[in-house]
């Protein structure tokens, strides 16, 4: 499908269109970024780097009830994601586009995730292209990304000034541009060839990079390698790499009763917990944080992509950003490399 | 499309204890409520099951009866941690719900014709015991079944009476241990592994298969070597802490592998170079 323009002052009524959806958009909240659903098309802030916390929560929520139960009933009622409803998220990057796109392959490997996928059915992405790279610590073109990415993404938009080009690319792409026909223009000439040298640019101002080239296959040599030791002897075991990454997907499940009604829920769990993998035993075959250091650069690096044919990590940069003794996932792959 | 996260209600008909003490084992034998689940439930030995209760949560137990035995399930707990405790509580006629079946299982079928020896220790036999029973109940499918089996002392053995048939039976070859030295006990007093070169299997058309602590595994390891066993010839179980059962959750991969879903049956030659699946 041709490229549409959308001026930037119709914006409001296409979200206003969108509403009648479930509709997440990027929404500043103190001096954070978060991805929720709105009420109010003023709410969305669309003028935004990254957000802190990825979209990941739209389709796989922080904790989300699988089923309930009434104590003494022997019924469970499972919970049905439809209820939920059509799901638009609109302004998302493209680097947690394809943090979908990787997910996906986890839940929907041989037993399919019905919670997830039904989601992922329901939910349309609106991409929203990085003319300028969010963070001095992205590199999203090292693992086969692009700011002006596509992958995972139903449209995307690119900010061209005083409107976006509006460039569908699915099916559910274009039943969204069909909706929004009334708000859309015909693209100006050779917009397309400037979006295209754009990207150039700014793929251009990327200024972190790793050759990812041989290192799944070369980390599960390094195994009692000094490095891990090296590496995580800093670290806190807060976790907050992994609940920041759009491509973490482990969760824990717990059961929970108050007054007799109960669920079971799925939670994000974190790989960085010392409880993440202690058996009733008390034996813990990950103890430290070198050995669960380990297993969160080998997941991501090595053993992800050995069943997925593809590495685990968008290169958002938000877990460097974030993690709060400056734990740099490229360095420790220089350092894997160097090793 | 059914989903995998929602356990089948099933009701408790038999339950007894195997061993006492803190660390005690409890086996049940577990029926679906509703009866057309067994049309569609097809287990082989070596799968699990998650088997929990609504309120508690759920862990992963393998399927310690043969789909050969009918109209049943046998599951054999030892209480170590919240679920297991709880699910202790539990007698014949009480509800429990049942998830599966879950995971791989030994290659029966490439085994037809092979001799079979199993090592087990403690609540490692809860595992192998599928594979013996598979064998009795399909015997001229087998060479010889020889049955290894130890535990600290004759109270923390599982399955006594059964253990009492088969030494009785003449369709296996049955060797006991325990640990320490006790009154009127009739055979070895050793380690498991050291029964094991006592009892010193032909490797020739053989598949040993072990399951048991990781200290007595890792000595079974090398003592099957030292027999001329190939690590093709050895199998094992591996097991982790599991949340979902379907290689969803994360946690119990080791490198690579997932425990839940490409195990939790391993030939030694399969991860005999995964450090991970040793520690």
């Amino acid at each position: 499908m041709a490229a549409k323009k959308l001026s930037k002052e119709k914006v409001g009524e296409v979200l206003q269109e969108l509403s009648k959806f479930r509709l997440i958009t990027p929404v500043k909240s103190d001096d954070v970024v978060i991805f929720r659903e709105i009420a109010d098309p003023q709410e969305a802030f669309l003028d935004y780097g990254n957000s802190t916390v990825p979209p990941k929560k739209v389709v796989f929520p922080q904790t989300e009830t699988l089923f309930r139960f009434t104590l003494g009933n022997p019924e469970l009622r499972e919970k049905n994601v439809e209820e939920e409803g059509t799901t638009v998220i609109f302004g998302l990057r493209p680097c947690d586009a394809r943090a979908m796109s990787i997910v996906d392959k986890l839940f929907s490997w041989d037993f399919e995730d019905p919670y997830y996928l039904k989601r992922r059915e329901l939910t349309t992405l609106v991409g929203m292209a990085c003319v300028q790279p969010p963070s001095i610590n992205c590199f999203c073109t090292s693992l086969g990304g692009s700011p002006f990415g596509k992958e995972g993404l139903d449209v995307l938009l690119v900010d061209m000034g005083d409107h976006y080009l509006f460039q569908s690319l699915t099916e559910k792409g274009g039943r969204l541009e069909e909706m929004l026909s009334s708000y859309l223009e015909e693209a100006p000439a050779g917009e397309e060839e400037k979006a295209s040298s754009m990207e150039e640019e700014a793929k251009a101002k990327i200024i972190r990079s790793i050759d990812p080239q041989g290192i799944p296959e070369k980390l599960p040599s390094l195994w009692e390698h000094p490095l891990w030791k090296r590496v995580s002897d800093s670290c806190l075991g807060c976790g907050i790499c992994t609940y920041l990454c759009p491509t973490c997907h482990c969760f824990d499940v717990q059961d929970e009763v108050e007054r007799g009604e109960g669920r079971r829920a799925r939670m994000w769990d974190s790989c960085m917990f010392c409880e993440y993998t202690l058996h009733a035993s008390g034996h813990n075959p990950r103890p430290t944080r070198k050995e669960r250091t380990r297993n969160r650069i080998s997941h991501k690096y090595s053993y992800y992509p050995k069943r997925f044919d593809v590495i685990a990590c968008v290169g958002c940069g938000r877990c460097i950003n974030l993690c709060p003794v400056n734990i740099d996932i490229l360095e420790i792959l220089e350092q894997v490399v160097e090793a | 499309m059914k989903n995998p996260y929602i356990p089948y209600e099933a009701r408790i008909l038999e339950a007894w204890y195997e061993t006492p003490g803190d660390r005690c084992i409890k086996t049940f034998k577990v029926a679906f409520a509703d009866e057309k689940v067994w049309d569609t439930w097809n287990h082989r030995p070596g799968q699990c099951a998650m088997v929990g209760i609504p309120g508690v949560g759920e862990s992963m137990f393998c399927i310690s009866s043969s789909p050969t035995e009918k109209g049943f399930l046998r599951f054999s707990i030892m209480k170590v941690g919240k679920n297991t405790s709880a699910i202790h509580e539990l007698e014949a006629g009480d509800t429990i719900y049942v998830r599966g079946p879950l995971g791989n299982w030994f290659p029966m079928d490439e085994w037809k014709g092979k001799n079979i020896v199993t090592i087990g220790g403690g609540i490692g036999q809860a595992p192998l015991r599928p594979v013996i029973q598979y064998i009795r109940d399909n015997r001229d499918d087998y060479g010889e079944l020889t049955v290894i089996y130890g535990a600290r002392t004759s109270a923390d053995h599982c399955f006594k009476d059964e253990f009492q048939d088969m030494m009785a039976c003449g369709d296996c070859c049955c060797h006991l241990a325990v640990d320490v030295e006790e009154e009127n006990w009739p055979h070895f007093v050793g380690f498991v592994p050291q029964l094991l070169m006592e009892v010193s299997p032909s490797p020739e058309n053989t598949i040993a298969v072990t399951c048991g602590p990781p200290i007595m595994i890792k000595f079974v390891l090398q003592n099957l070597e030292k027999l001329g066993f190939t690590p093709d010839q050895i199998y094992t179980t591996l097991e982790n802490r599991m949340k979902c059962g379907i290689g969803k959750c994360g946690r119990c991969n080791v490198g690579h592998i997932y425990i839940c879903k490409d195990g939790p049956v391993f030939s030694y030659a399969q991860i005999k170079d995964i450090p991970e699946a040793f520690a």
